[in-house]
């Protein structure tokens, strides 16, 4: 049971990490073509407010304060009941507000599938994909030293 | 007696509306968009968000607009806007271990885990302005080069296994990080706080300081142990989830200055270090602070304090570019009212002072006479 709801956990909480990362117009555009429902009421926002970075000194150390980073959020509950909760960097409340129903819709054994293939797939693999390349383009800047010989023996 | 003068309503209305005219200058140009500002001046947009103390770029880009390219506005303008947000709470510290990395370079290490990284750097340019970049010649893609994904740990984290180098700053264990937005700033202050303050100082500021480091006042022998610039992903604990939520990811700067050190009575030849976290892609920031951050830790670390790096209260009262430039500039509103008070005494100082030259100087004619 424990590894179970670990699981849940971990697969609620990946689906929210895609969805924060990835771009309002995006989401709009699956959620269009996936015909996931979205009516929902709205028990807390969509609204935006800060959070406070924490970093650590000499980056493993105690933590300290950076600075502030804007972040919006918002709670809604589906007719069906499950309540879904959404964070994300910036201020944009639509995406705050489908993000909210996306969590809410995968807690119902009823949509989870479809938010898993429709929805969290292709955002993961766009994601995926662009992380990738940013990755082979900044390896491309790698140093390869190699030695010189000068005179002779 | 204080007598109100009030006036200028009209005066003020058509100033600001002539800024705003000059702001959007020849119509015949097209306007800035924001996103061409975060696209295209992103390393602008990264100081306002890093001493602006805000990480948003859209609205670090509509600052940059608003004031005209001028960066201390900017600032300022965001820093106005912070306050006007709820806070719902301190994000778990970022790892920069795991950091997305898009530069990563040692001084001190040819052969690291992971290896010298460039990035997108201005170092190894010539420095040359380009015609063609005025012309707006188009940009080739990036090349790319597969590889292994690779570990990239911190070089501090390398170095620590010899013993030759100190730890990362710890606190005890009960300590909560101290928040300058919360409470004023008192001297002497903890370390983690000073980092707060340095991380949105001013850029120039901190520059010099550290410079002033590097020219012998309070010199510490620094190398660039190493600097980052990459992603970091942020979490959130709430209370109303039973997981950190993930709120996505930010770019920042990170420099780990190493500086030899002799010791002290305090501690042992080692190699000591200084800490940089900045927001956005600033390695001349993130290094400066570095260096001013191992400055300030002379008195923890029995180290005779010298020189302006050195002294806390003087750094970091100093360091904040919107107190500053709110306290220089004030001086331009009006103080016609001091001034009249002022003009009042110095006009009695200056005739107290003439009629007693005058008394002199008829003494001494009076005494020239009677010899």
């Amino acid at each position: 049971m424990r590894g179970q709801e670990a699981r849940e956990q971990a697969g609620r909480k990946a689906l929210m990490a895609t969805l924060a990362h990835a771009a309002a117009d995006e989401i709009a555009r699956l959620w269009n073509e996936s015909g996931l429902p979205s009516e929902a009421e709205l028990l807390r926002g969509p609204e935006t407010g800060l959070v406070t970075v924490r970093g650590r000194i000499g980056g493993g150390g105690a933590p300290f304060n950076v600075g502030e980073a804007t972040v919006t959020r918002a709670t809604v509950r589906l007719p069906s009941g499950q309540v879904g909760h959404s964070y994300a960097l910036g201020r944009d409340k639509g995406k705050a507000r489908l993000a909210a129903i996306a969590d809410a819709l995968w807690q119902d054994p009823a949509h989870r599938e479809a938010v898993e293939t429709k929805l969290a797939a292709p955002l993961r693999a766009a994601l995926d994909a662009a992380r990738e390349t940013r990755r082979v383009e900044t390896a491309a800047t790698k140093v390869d030293f190699f030695t010189m010989v000068r005179g002779e023996d | 007696m204080y007598v109100a003068v009030k006036g200028g309503e009209a005066a003020i209305a058509n100033a600001h509306r002539l800024l705003a005219d000059r702001r959007r200058g020849d119509r015949t140009v097209p306007a800035l968009r924001l996103d061409q500002i975060v696209e295209q001046l992103a390393l602008g947009v990264d100081r306002v968000m890093s001493e602006g103390s805000l990480y948003d770029r859209e609205l670090a880009a509509l600052a940059v607009v608003q004031a005209r390219g001028d960066m201390i506005e900017a600032i300022f303008l965001v820093r106005a806007y912070r306050t006007t947000l709820p806070r719902f709470g301190y994000t778990n510290p970022v790892d920069t271990g795991a950091m997305q990395l898009e530069r990563r370079v040692s001084a001190t290490y040819k052969d690291l885990p992971g290896g010298q990284v460039l990035g997108p750097t201005f170092d190894y340019t010539h420095r040359l302005l380009d015609p063609e970049l005025a012309a707006g010649a188009d940009v080739e893609t990036p090349a790319q080069r597969s590889a292994e994904v690779e570990a990239m740990p911190r070089v501090s984290a390398i170095l620590a296994h010899e013993g030759l180098i100190e730890v990362d700053g710890e606190m005890p264990l009960d300590h909560v990080p101290g928040d300058i937005t919360r409470e004023p700033l008192q001297f002497p202050m903890a370390r983690d706080i000073r980092l707060q303050a340095l991380s949105r100082g001013d850029e120039g500021f901190l520059l010099a300081l550290g410079y002033s480091t590097q020219r012998g006042y309070a010199r510490n022998h620094p190398f660039v142990g190493e600097v980052r610039i990459g992603e970091v992903e942020l979490e959130l604990d709430v209370p109303e989830l039973p997981f950190a939520v993930p709120l996505g990811s930010i770019r920042v700067t990170e420099c780990q200055m190493v500086n030899q050190f002799k010791g002290s009575a305090k501690a042992p030849p080692q190699f000591t270090r200084g800490y940089g976290l900045v927001f956005g892609q600033s390695e001349r920031k993130a290094m400066a602070m570095a260096l001013c951050d191992r400055a300030l830790r002379a008195g923890e670390l029995g180290e005779d304090v010298v020189a302006a790096a050195q002294d806390e209260e003087f750094v970091i009262s100093h360091s904040d570019n919107v107190q500053a430039t709110g306290f220089v500039e004030h001086l331009k509103l009006p103080h016609y009212v001091d001034f009249q008070a002022e003009l009042g005494l110095v006009r009695r100082m200056r005739a107290e002072y003439e009629a007693r030259e005058n008394e002199d100087k008829a003494a001494e004619e009076k005494r020239e006479a009677a010899e």
